[in-house]
Protein backbone atom coordinates (compact mmCIF):
# COMPACT_ATOMS: atom_id res chain seq x y z
CA UNK A 1 0.00 0.00 0.00
CA UNK A 2 1.29 3.23 -1.14
CA UNK A 3 0.26 6.46 0.42
CA UNK A 4 0.31 9.35 -2.55
CA UNK A 5 0.22 13.69 -1.70
CA UNK A 6 -2.86 14.77 -4.03
CA UNK A 7 -1.41 18.14 -3.98
CA UNK A 8 -5.36 19.48 -3.22
CA UNK A 9 -6.30 16.90 -0.98
CA UNK A 10 -3.16 16.02 1.09
CA UNK A 11 -2.11 12.90 2.06
CA UNK A 12 -4.64 9.78 0.72
CA UNK A 13 -4.36 5.84 -0.02
CA UNK A 14 -3.79 4.74 -2.84
CA UNK A 15 -7.26 3.06 -3.33
CA UNK A 16 -8.27 6.22 -3.79
CA UNK A 17 -6.57 7.52 -7.08
CA UNK A 18 -6.31 5.47 -10.25
CA UNK A 19 -3.11 5.03 -12.14
CA UNK A 20 -2.49 6.48 -15.61
CA UNK A 21 0.50 5.60 -16.92
CA UNK A 22 3.81 7.13 -18.17
CA UNK A 23 3.71 10.74 -18.08
CA UNK A 24 4.97 13.15 -20.95
CA UNK A 25 4.22 10.80 -24.20
CA UNK A 26 3.77 13.51 -26.61
CA UNK A 27 1.12 12.93 -29.64
CA UNK A 28 3.38 13.34 -32.78
CA UNK A 29 2.41 17.36 -34.01
CA UNK A 30 0.93 16.19 -37.36
CA UNK A 31 -0.62 12.46 -37.64
CA UNK A 32 -1.19 12.62 -41.37
CA UNK A 33 2.35 12.83 -42.13
CA UNK A 34 3.91 10.27 -39.74
CA UNK A 35 4.80 6.71 -41.14
CA UNK A 36 3.42 3.66 -38.74
CA UNK A 37 6.88 3.37 -37.13
CA UNK A 38 6.06 6.50 -34.77
CA UNK A 39 2.85 6.23 -34.93
CA UNK A 40 3.53 2.52 -33.02
CA UNK A 41 5.78 3.90 -31.20
CA UNK A 42 3.64 6.62 -29.57
CA UNK A 43 0.60 4.47 -28.90
CA UNK A 44 2.35 1.45 -27.44
CA UNK A 45 6.16 1.26 -26.58
CA UNK A 46 7.12 2.65 -22.86
CA UNK A 47 9.27 3.36 -20.79
CA UNK A 48 8.95 0.83 -18.45
CA UNK A 49 12.02 1.03 -16.55
CA UNK A 50 13.27 -0.39 -13.11
CA UNK A 51 13.63 2.66 -10.99
CA UNK A 52 12.11 5.84 -11.05
CA UNK A 53 9.37 6.39 -13.14
CA UNK A 54 7.06 9.96 -14.21
CA UNK A 55 3.99 8.92 -14.37
CA UNK A 56 0.15 10.21 -13.98
CA UNK A 57 -2.44 9.69 -11.71
CA UNK A 58 -5.98 10.93 -10.83
CA UNK A 59 -7.58 11.11 -7.40
CA UNK A 60 -10.50 9.60 -8.46
CA UNK A 61 -12.65 9.41 -5.54
CA UNK A 62 -11.14 12.62 -4.37
CA UNK A 63 -11.03 15.69 -5.86
CA UNK A 64 -10.69 13.97 -9.41
CA UNK A 65 -8.23 16.09 -10.03
CA UNK A 66 -5.30 14.30 -12.48
CA UNK A 67 -0.99 15.11 -11.87
CA UNK A 68 2.60 13.95 -12.59
CA UNK A 69 4.36 12.46 -9.49
CA UNK A 70 8.40 10.58 -9.96
CA UNK A 71 7.90 7.13 -8.54
CA UNK A 72 10.66 4.14 -7.57
CA UNK A 73 8.90 1.01 -9.19
CA UNK A 74 11.24 -1.05 -7.07
CA UNK A 75 10.35 0.76 -3.47
CA UNK A 76 7.32 2.57 -4.81
CA UNK A 77 8.70 5.64 -2.76
CA UNK A 78 7.71 8.87 -4.64
CA UNK A 79 10.23 11.38 -4.55
CA UNK A 80 8.16 14.47 -6.62
CA UNK A 81 5.08 15.27 -6.94
CA UNK A 82 4.19 18.14 -9.42
CA UNK A 83 1.29 19.51 -12.18
CA UNK A 84 -0.04 17.51 -15.15
CA UNK A 85 1.36 20.37 -17.26
CA UNK A 86 4.67 20.53 -16.12
CA UNK A 87 7.91 18.92 -17.69
CA UNK A 88 9.10 16.53 -15.42
CA UNK A 89 11.83 18.20 -12.87
CA UNK A 90 15.42 16.67 -13.15
CA UNK A 91 15.14 13.26 -11.25
CA UNK A 92 18.41 11.98 -11.90
CA UNK A 93 18.33 8.29 -12.62
CA UNK A 94 15.28 7.81 -14.94
CA UNK A 95 17.07 5.20 -17.07
CA UNK A 96 16.46 7.10 -20.06
CA UNK B 1 20.17 -39.15 -16.96
CA UNK B 2 18.95 -41.72 -14.34
CA UNK B 3 15.59 -42.48 -14.84
CA UNK B 4 13.00 -42.59 -12.70
CA UNK B 5 10.42 -46.22 -12.22
CA UNK B 6 9.33 -47.81 -9.94
CA UNK B 7 11.87 -49.82 -9.57
CA UNK B 8 14.29 -47.11 -9.81
CA UNK B 9 12.26 -45.73 -6.46
CA UNK B 10 12.02 -49.16 -5.07
CA UNK B 11 16.09 -49.41 -5.42
CA UNK B 12 17.14 -45.99 -3.82
CA UNK B 13 14.19 -46.98 -1.05
CA UNK B 14 16.66 -50.02 0.31
CA UNK B 15 19.51 -47.14 0.78
CA UNK B 16 16.99 -44.73 2.34
CA UNK B 17 16.68 -42.38 -0.49
CA UNK B 18 19.92 -40.91 0.60
CA UNK B 19 21.64 -41.52 -2.93
CA UNK B 20 19.73 -39.80 -5.35
CA UNK B 21 21.78 -38.07 -8.01
CA UNK B 22 21.58 -34.42 -8.68
CA UNK B 23 19.23 -33.23 -11.29
CA UNK B 24 21.37 -30.95 -13.28
CA UNK B 25 25.50 -29.79 -13.32
CA UNK B 26 26.59 -26.57 -11.65
CA UNK B 27 28.93 -25.82 -14.87
CA UNK B 28 31.16 -22.44 -15.23
CA UNK B 29 29.95 -20.61 -18.44
CA UNK B 30 32.60 -21.43 -21.31
CA UNK B 31 34.08 -18.49 -23.07
CA UNK B 32 31.69 -19.44 -26.09
CA UNK B 33 27.77 -20.92 -26.89
CA UNK B 34 26.01 -21.11 -29.92
CA UNK B 35 23.04 -20.10 -28.43
CA UNK B 36 22.55 -18.34 -24.63
CA UNK B 37 19.14 -18.21 -23.46
CA UNK B 38 18.58 -15.58 -20.66
CA UNK B 39 16.43 -16.58 -17.99
CA UNK B 40 16.24 -19.75 -16.04
CA UNK B 41 12.42 -20.13 -15.88
CA UNK B 42 9.88 -22.37 -17.55
CA UNK B 43 10.47 -20.60 -21.16
CA UNK B 44 13.93 -20.30 -21.29
CA UNK B 45 14.47 -23.99 -19.93
CA UNK B 46 11.59 -25.39 -22.08
CA UNK B 47 13.60 -23.78 -25.06
CA UNK B 48 17.12 -24.84 -24.18
CA UNK B 49 15.60 -29.01 -23.64
CA UNK B 50 13.76 -28.09 -27.64
CA UNK B 51 16.80 -26.56 -29.02
CA UNK B 52 18.99 -30.11 -28.05
CA UNK B 53 16.09 -32.18 -28.50
CA UNK B 54 14.54 -30.81 -31.83
CA UNK B 55 17.38 -28.98 -33.47
CA UNK B 56 20.62 -31.05 -31.78
CA UNK B 57 21.87 -27.59 -30.52
CA UNK B 58 23.46 -28.88 -27.30
CA UNK B 59 26.33 -26.01 -27.28
CA UNK B 60 23.55 -23.99 -25.09
CA UNK B 61 23.99 -21.81 -22.19
CA UNK B 62 20.70 -20.79 -20.13
CA UNK B 63 21.79 -18.58 -18.01
CA UNK B 64 19.68 -16.91 -14.83
CA UNK B 65 20.35 -14.34 -12.59
CA UNK B 66 18.70 -15.65 -9.19
CA UNK B 67 17.55 -19.49 -9.21
CA UNK B 68 16.18 -21.62 -11.47
CA UNK B 69 12.45 -21.17 -11.68
CA UNK B 70 12.16 -18.94 -9.20
CA UNK B 71 11.08 -15.68 -11.12
CA UNK B 72 7.63 -16.10 -12.06
CA UNK B 73 7.21 -19.92 -13.02
CA UNK B 74 7.32 -20.24 -9.76
CA UNK B 75 4.81 -17.47 -8.63
CA UNK B 76 1.89 -18.35 -10.84
CA UNK B 77 -1.50 -19.73 -9.94
CA UNK B 78 -0.27 -23.12 -12.17
CA UNK B 79 -3.35 -22.89 -14.31
CA UNK B 80 -3.17 -24.44 -17.89
CA UNK B 81 -5.94 -24.08 -20.29
CA UNK B 82 -6.68 -23.45 -23.97
CA UNK B 83 -9.72 -21.49 -23.62
CA UNK B 84 -8.84 -18.29 -25.82
CA UNK B 85 -10.90 -16.55 -28.48
CA UNK B 86 -8.44 -16.11 -31.67
CA UNK B 87 -7.45 -18.69 -33.86
CA UNK B 88 -3.95 -17.45 -33.62
CA UNK B 89 -4.68 -18.11 -29.81
CA UNK B 90 -6.27 -21.25 -29.85
CA UNK B 91 -3.77 -23.17 -31.74
CA UNK B 92 -0.80 -22.18 -29.97
CA UNK B 93 -2.49 -22.41 -26.62
CA UNK B 94 -3.46 -26.06 -27.47
CA UNK B 95 -0.88 -27.24 -28.82
CA UNK B 96 0.72 -26.06 -24.99
CA UNK B 97 -2.06 -27.97 -23.29
CA UNK B 98 -1.33 -31.30 -25.86
CA UNK B 99 2.08 -31.07 -24.76
CA UNK B 100 1.19 -30.68 -21.14
CA UNK B 101 -0.72 -33.96 -21.42
CA UNK B 102 2.16 -35.76 -22.79
CA UNK B 103 4.91 -33.77 -20.34
CA UNK B 104 5.58 -35.94 -17.68
CA UNK B 105 6.09 -39.32 -19.85
CA UNK B 106 8.48 -36.93 -22.35
CA UNK B 107 10.68 -35.35 -19.63
CA UNK B 108 10.67 -38.76 -17.15
CA UNK B 109 9.58 -36.50 -14.50
CA UNK B 110 6.24 -35.79 -12.52
CA UNK B 111 4.53 -32.82 -13.56
CA UNK B 112 1.19 -33.97 -11.66
CA UNK B 113 -0.52 -32.18 -14.50
CA UNK B 114 -4.17 -32.92 -13.03
CA UNK B 115 -7.09 -32.09 -15.83
CA UNK B 116 -9.90 -31.17 -13.57
CA UNK B 117 -11.32 -28.55 -15.76
CA UNK B 118 -11.20 -24.86 -16.19
CA UNK B 119 -14.30 -23.15 -15.52
CA UNK B 120 -15.31 -19.47 -16.38
CA UNK B 121 -18.28 -18.08 -14.53
CA UNK B 122 -20.51 -14.99 -16.04
CA UNK B 123 -21.51 -12.10 -13.80
CA UNK B 124 -23.44 -10.59 -16.52
CA UNK B 125 -25.64 -10.74 -19.68
CA UNK B 126 -22.69 -8.93 -21.43
CA UNK B 127 -20.07 -11.97 -19.98
CA UNK B 128 -22.42 -14.82 -20.82
CA UNK B 129 -22.43 -13.22 -24.20
CA UNK B 130 -18.90 -12.74 -24.37
CA UNK B 131 -18.35 -16.42 -23.23
CA UNK B 132 -21.08 -17.78 -25.99
CA UNK B 133 -18.79 -16.28 -28.41
CA UNK B 134 -16.25 -17.94 -26.96
CA UNK B 135 -16.88 -21.21 -27.02
CA UNK B 136 -18.29 -21.12 -30.46
CA UNK B 137 -14.96 -20.01 -31.49
CA UNK B 138 -13.00 -22.42 -29.67
CA UNK B 139 -15.59 -25.22 -30.57
CA UNK B 140 -14.89 -23.95 -34.43
CA UNK B 141 -11.19 -24.53 -34.13
CA UNK B 142 -11.74 -27.75 -32.96
CA UNK B 143 -11.05 -27.68 -28.82
CA UNK B 144 -13.81 -28.54 -26.67
CA UNK B 145 -15.48 -26.37 -24.23
CA UNK B 146 -19.38 -26.26 -23.43
CA UNK B 147 -21.45 -23.55 -21.74
CA UNK B 148 -22.61 -24.12 -18.86
CA UNK B 149 -26.35 -23.50 -16.84
CA UNK B 150 -26.28 -22.04 -13.48
CA UNK B 151 -27.98 -26.16 -12.32
CA UNK B 152 -24.28 -27.46 -14.08
CA UNK B 153 -21.86 -24.68 -12.08
CA UNK B 154 -23.77 -25.52 -8.67
CA UNK B 155 -23.49 -28.84 -9.66
CA UNK B 156 -19.67 -28.80 -10.36
CA UNK B 157 -18.99 -26.13 -7.28
CA UNK B 158 -21.83 -27.47 -4.32
CA UNK B 159 -20.54 -24.48 -2.03
CA UNK B 160 -21.20 -21.74 -5.06
CA UNK B 161 -23.46 -18.87 -4.09
CA UNK B 162 -24.75 -17.96 -7.30
CA UNK B 163 -26.97 -14.47 -6.29
CA UNK B 164 -24.72 -12.61 -3.29
CA UNK B 165 -25.80 -9.66 -1.25
CA UNK B 166 -23.99 -7.49 -2.82
CA UNK B 167 -26.32 -7.74 -5.59
CA UNK B 168 -24.07 -10.08 -7.55
CA UNK B 169 -25.60 -12.40 -9.82
CA UNK B 170 -24.64 -15.43 -11.77
CA UNK B 171 -25.95 -16.01 -14.98
CA UNK B 172 -24.00 -19.21 -16.09
CA UNK B 173 -20.50 -20.34 -17.53
CA UNK B 174 -18.26 -22.56 -19.28
CA UNK B 175 -15.53 -25.21 -18.96
CA UNK B 176 -12.89 -26.84 -20.81
CA UNK B 177 -12.39 -29.86 -19.22
CA UNK B 178 -9.05 -30.53 -20.29
CA UNK B 179 -7.70 -27.51 -18.71
CA UNK B 180 -6.16 -27.89 -14.85
CA UNK B 181 -2.99 -27.49 -12.69
CA UNK B 182 0.03 -28.70 -12.45
CA UNK B 183 3.25 -28.64 -10.56
CA UNK B 184 4.62 -25.33 -11.42
CA UNK B 185 8.22 -26.05 -9.85
CA UNK B 186 8.48 -29.59 -11.64
CA UNK B 187 7.70 -28.40 -14.95
CA UNK B 188 11.07 -25.74 -14.73
CA UNK B 189 12.61 -28.61 -13.16
CA UNK B 190 11.74 -31.52 -15.17
CA UNK B 191 12.85 -29.86 -18.15
CA UNK B 192 16.07 -28.37 -16.49
CA UNK B 193 17.15 -32.05 -15.74
CA UNK B 194 16.44 -33.41 -19.37
CA UNK B 195 18.30 -30.11 -20.84
CA UNK B 196 20.83 -30.76 -18.94
CA UNK B 197 21.12 -34.49 -19.92
CA UNK B 198 21.34 -33.22 -23.58
CA UNK B 199 24.48 -31.20 -22.69
CA UNK B 200 22.96 -27.62 -22.00
CA UNK B 201 24.35 -25.95 -19.07
CA UNK B 202 22.30 -24.15 -16.72
CA UNK B 203 24.40 -21.36 -15.31
CA UNK B 204 22.38 -20.19 -11.91
CA UNK B 205 23.31 -16.48 -10.12
CA UNK B 206 24.36 -15.26 -13.64
CA UNK B 207 23.35 -12.06 -14.20
CA UNK B 208 22.97 -10.46 -17.56
CA UNK B 209 24.36 -7.13 -17.12
CA UNK B 210 25.00 -5.60 -21.09
CA UNK B 211 25.15 -6.67 -24.36
CA UNK B 212 28.10 -6.72 -27.28
CA UNK B 213 26.98 -6.00 -30.87
CA UNK B 214 29.00 -5.51 -34.04
CA UNK B 215 27.21 -3.60 -37.19
CA UNK B 216 23.78 -4.24 -35.52
CA UNK B 217 24.53 -7.77 -34.63
CA UNK B 218 24.76 -9.40 -31.10
CA UNK B 219 28.41 -11.00 -31.06
CA UNK B 220 28.21 -11.53 -26.90
CA UNK B 221 26.76 -11.03 -23.53
CA UNK B 222 28.67 -9.34 -20.38
CA UNK B 223 27.26 -11.70 -17.43
CA UNK B 224 28.30 -10.84 -13.67
CA UNK B 225 30.32 -14.26 -14.44
CA UNK B 226 32.67 -12.79 -17.53
CA UNK B 227 31.83 -12.25 -21.36
CA UNK B 228 30.60 -15.33 -23.22
CA UNK B 229 30.42 -15.04 -26.86
CA UNK B 230 27.30 -15.64 -29.10
CA UNK B 231 25.61 -14.87 -32.26
CA UNK B 232 22.16 -15.89 -31.39
CA UNK B 233 20.50 -14.72 -27.83
CA UNK B 234 16.91 -15.72 -26.53
CA UNK B 235 15.02 -13.31 -24.12
CA UNK B 236 13.06 -15.15 -21.77
CA UNK B 237 13.06 -12.28 -19.10
CA UNK B 238 8.85 -11.61 -18.74
CA UNK B 239 9.20 -8.90 -16.13
CA UNK B 240 12.88 -8.11 -17.10
CA UNK B 241 12.57 -7.56 -20.83
CA UNK B 242 12.29 -3.83 -20.82
CA UNK B 243 15.43 -4.05 -19.29
CA UNK B 244 17.44 -5.77 -21.28
CA UNK B 245 15.70 -4.20 -24.68
CA UNK B 246 17.10 -0.85 -23.43
CA UNK B 247 20.90 -1.94 -23.19
CA UNK B 248 20.18 -3.61 -26.57
CA UNK B 249 19.00 0.13 -27.49
CA UNK B 250 15.38 -0.39 -28.53
CA UNK B 251 11.81 -0.23 -26.33
CA UNK B 252 9.35 -2.64 -26.08
CA UNK B 253 5.40 -2.37 -25.67
CA UNK B 254 5.31 -3.68 -22.07
CA UNK B 255 4.33 -2.69 -18.86
CA UNK B 256 5.85 -4.52 -15.81
CA UNK B 257 3.06 -5.49 -13.18
CA UNK B 258 2.84 -7.04 -9.58
CA UNK B 259 0.27 -10.23 -9.99
CA UNK B 260 -0.35 -11.45 -6.89
CA UNK B 261 -1.27 -14.92 -5.50
CA UNK B 262 -1.93 -16.42 -2.36
CA UNK B 263 -2.80 -19.51 -0.70
CA UNK B 264 -5.04 -20.73 2.49
CA UNK B 265 -4.30 -22.83 4.75
CA UNK B 266 -5.26 -26.94 3.81
CA UNK B 267 -8.49 -28.09 4.27
CA UNK B 268 -10.71 -31.40 2.90
CA UNK B 269 -11.24 -31.34 -0.53
CA UNK B 270 -13.72 -28.96 -1.32
CA UNK B 271 -13.48 -27.82 -5.04
CA UNK B 272 -12.39 -29.95 -7.42
CA UNK B 273 -12.33 -27.25 -10.75
CA UNK B 274 -10.31 -24.65 -10.95
CA UNK B 275 -12.71 -21.45 -10.99
CA UNK B 276 -11.50 -18.78 -13.48
CA UNK B 277 -14.05 -15.43 -13.17
CA UNK B 278 -13.36 -11.96 -11.24
CA UNK B 279 -10.87 -13.82 -9.70
CA UNK B 280 -9.30 -17.38 -10.15
CA UNK B 281 -8.98 -20.29 -7.44
CA UNK B 282 -8.39 -24.06 -7.05
CA UNK B 283 -7.53 -26.74 -4.66
CA UNK B 284 -3.67 -27.80 -4.30
CA UNK B 285 -3.38 -31.84 -3.82
CA UNK B 286 -2.16 -31.10 -0.67
CA UNK B 287 -5.89 -28.89 0.18
CA UNK B 288 -4.40 -25.55 -0.08
CA UNK B 289 -7.12 -23.06 -1.75
CA UNK B 290 -4.95 -20.68 -4.39
CA UNK B 291 -5.96 -17.61 -4.82
CA UNK B 292 -4.75 -15.29 -7.52
CA UNK B 293 -6.90 -11.86 -9.30
CA UNK B 294 -5.61 -9.16 -11.28
CA UNK B 295 -2.73 -7.46 -11.37
CA UNK B 296 -1.51 -4.25 -9.03
CA UNK B 297 -3.03 -1.01 -10.88
CA UNK B 298 0.74 0.42 -11.43
CA UNK B 299 4.24 -0.88 -13.00
CA UNK B 300 6.11 -2.12 -10.31
CA UNK B 301 9.36 -4.44 -10.31
CA UNK B 302 8.91 -5.57 -6.51
CA UNK B 303 7.87 -8.86 -6.49
CA UNK B 304 5.68 -8.00 -3.39
CA UNK B 305 1.98 -7.43 -3.65
CA UNK B 306 -0.25 -5.26 -2.22
CA UNK B 307 -2.75 -4.47 0.40
CA UNK B 308 -5.66 -3.40 -1.69
CA UNK B 309 -5.48 -6.39 -4.18
CA UNK B 310 -5.57 -8.87 -1.16
CA UNK B 311 -8.38 -7.30 0.41
CA UNK B 312 -10.22 -7.12 -2.95
CA UNK B 313 -9.19 -10.98 -4.01
CA UNK B 314 -10.35 -11.91 -0.13
CA UNK B 315 -13.78 -10.30 -0.87
CA UNK B 316 -14.36 -12.05 -4.19
CA UNK B 317 -13.30 -15.53 -3.00
CA UNK B 318 -16.32 -14.79 0.15
CA UNK B 319 -18.71 -13.42 -2.37
CA UNK B 320 -18.64 -16.52 -4.35
CA UNK B 321 -17.79 -18.92 -1.26
CA UNK B 322 -19.33 -17.60 1.79
CA UNK B 323 -17.96 -20.67 3.48
CA UNK B 324 -14.17 -19.83 2.98
CA UNK B 325 -14.88 -17.40 5.27
CA UNK B 326 -13.25 -19.04 8.01
CA UNK B 327 -10.17 -19.47 6.46
CA UNK B 328 -6.87 -18.22 7.35
CA UNK B 329 -4.36 -17.53 4.64
CA UNK B 330 -1.34 -18.45 5.29
CA UNK B 331 1.58 -16.87 2.13
CA UNK B 332 0.93 -14.31 -0.20
CA UNK B 333 3.41 -12.82 -3.29
CA UNK B 334 3.92 -11.43 -6.27
CA UNK B 335 4.95 -11.89 -9.70
CA UNK B 336 6.99 -9.51 -12.16
CA UNK B 337 4.41 -9.67 -15.12
CA UNK B 338 5.35 -8.49 -18.35
CA UNK B 339 1.93 -7.39 -19.82
CA UNK B 340 1.39 -6.33 -23.14
CA UNK B 341 -1.14 -3.45 -24.65
CA UNK B 342 -3.48 -6.73 -26.55
CA UNK B 343 -2.58 -8.86 -24.03
CA UNK B 344 -1.05 -11.62 -26.41
CA UNK B 345 2.91 -12.55 -26.35
CA UNK B 346 5.69 -11.02 -28.14
CA UNK B 347 8.00 -13.47 -29.91
CA UNK B 348 10.07 -13.44 -32.69
CA UNK B 349 12.56 -10.92 -33.97
CA UNK B 350 13.69 -8.37 -32.27
CA UNK B 351 15.69 -5.26 -34.31
CA UNK B 352 18.98 -6.68 -33.05
CA UNK B 353 20.35 -9.22 -35.76
CA UNK B 354 20.61 -12.49 -33.67
CA UNK B 355 18.78 -11.14 -30.58
CA UNK B 356 14.87 -13.20 -30.33
CA UNK B 357 12.24 -12.11 -27.99
CA UNK B 358 10.13 -14.42 -25.70
CA UNK B 359 8.25 -12.16 -23.51
CA UNK B 360 4.48 -10.10 -22.80
CA UNK B 361 3.34 -13.48 -21.56
CA UNK B 362 1.82 -10.99 -18.68
CA UNK B 363 -0.43 -13.23 -16.67
CA UNK B 364 -0.27 -16.54 -18.88
CA UNK B 365 2.97 -17.42 -19.14
CA UNK B 366 3.05 -20.91 -17.38
CA UNK B 367 0.32 -22.93 -19.59
CA UNK B 368 2.32 -21.50 -22.43
CA UNK B 369 5.69 -23.21 -21.26
CA UNK B 370 5.89 -26.39 -23.55
CA UNK B 371 4.52 -24.79 -26.79
CA UNK B 372 6.53 -21.18 -25.74
CA UNK B 373 9.80 -23.26 -25.60
CA UNK B 374 9.34 -26.12 -28.47
CA UNK B 375 8.22 -22.87 -31.29
CA UNK B 376 11.38 -20.57 -29.44
CA UNK B 377 13.86 -22.65 -30.07
CA UNK B 378 12.42 -23.79 -33.54
CA UNK B 379 12.24 -20.00 -34.58
CA UNK B 380 16.04 -19.29 -33.26
CA UNK B 381 17.36 -22.72 -34.81
CA UNK B 382 16.21 -21.66 -38.18
CA UNK B 383 16.66 -17.92 -38.21
CA UNK B 384 12.69 -17.01 -38.79
CA UNK B 385 9.44 -17.46 -36.63
CA UNK B 386 7.99 -20.64 -36.11
CA UNK B 387 4.59 -20.81 -38.54
CA UNK B 388 2.60 -20.90 -34.98
CA UNK B 389 3.86 -17.90 -33.83
CA UNK B 390 4.13 -15.44 -36.61
CA UNK B 391 1.24 -13.33 -35.89
CA UNK B 392 2.94 -12.94 -31.90
CA UNK B 393 6.08 -10.77 -33.39
CA UNK B 394 7.03 -6.56 -32.21
CA UNK B 395 5.87 -5.89 -35.41
CA UNK B 396 2.70 -6.04 -34.84
CA UNK B 397 2.80 -2.90 -33.29
CA UNK B 398 3.94 -1.09 -36.09
CA UNK B 399 1.43 -2.91 -38.70
CA UNK B 400 -1.48 -2.40 -36.09
CA UNK B 401 -2.48 -6.06 -36.34
CA UNK B 402 -3.11 -6.66 -32.71
CA UNK B 403 -4.48 -9.97 -31.31
CA UNK B 404 -6.86 -9.01 -28.43
CA UNK B 405 -7.30 -11.47 -25.84
CA UNK B 406 -8.21 -9.24 -22.94
CA UNK B 407 -11.33 -11.46 -22.44
CA UNK B 408 -9.61 -14.57 -22.10
CA UNK B 409 -6.25 -13.67 -20.47
CA UNK B 410 -8.44 -12.23 -17.61
CA UNK B 411 -6.78 -8.53 -17.87
CA UNK B 412 -10.11 -6.75 -19.28
CA UNK B 413 -12.77 -8.16 -16.20
CA UNK B 414 -9.84 -8.32 -13.59
CA UNK B 415 -9.07 -4.39 -14.30
CA UNK B 416 -12.73 -3.30 -14.30
CA UNK B 417 -13.20 -4.19 -10.75
CA UNK B 418 -10.49 -1.63 -9.13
Amino acid sequence: MIQIDCPLCGLRDESEFTWGGEAHICRPENPDTVGDEEWGSYLFMRQNPRGNHRERWCHSYGCNQWFNLIRDTVSHKITSIYPIDQLAPESGDDNE
Amino acid sequence: MHRHSILSIAKHALTGHRHWPQFWRTPAPQSHYDVVIVGGGGHGLATAYYLAKEHGICNVAVLEKGWLGGGNTGRNTAIIRSNYLNPVSTRFYDLSLKLYEGLSQELNYNIMFSQRGVVNIAHSRAQLRMMNYRVNALQHAGIEAEMLSIEELKFLMPLLRENSPSGRQTFGGFIQRRGGTARHDAVAWGYARAADALGVDIIQNCEVTGFNQSNGEVVGVQTSQGEIKTSRVGLAVAGHSSELATKLGFRLPITSMALQAMVSEPVKPVLDVVLDGTIYVSQSDRGELVLGGGTDVYNSYAQRGNLPRVENNMSELLDLFPAFSRLKFMRQWAGTVDTTPDSSPIMGHSPVEGVYLNCGWGTYGFKAIPAGGLTFADTIANGRPHPLIDAFSLQRFTSGALIDEGDSSGMDDKEALL
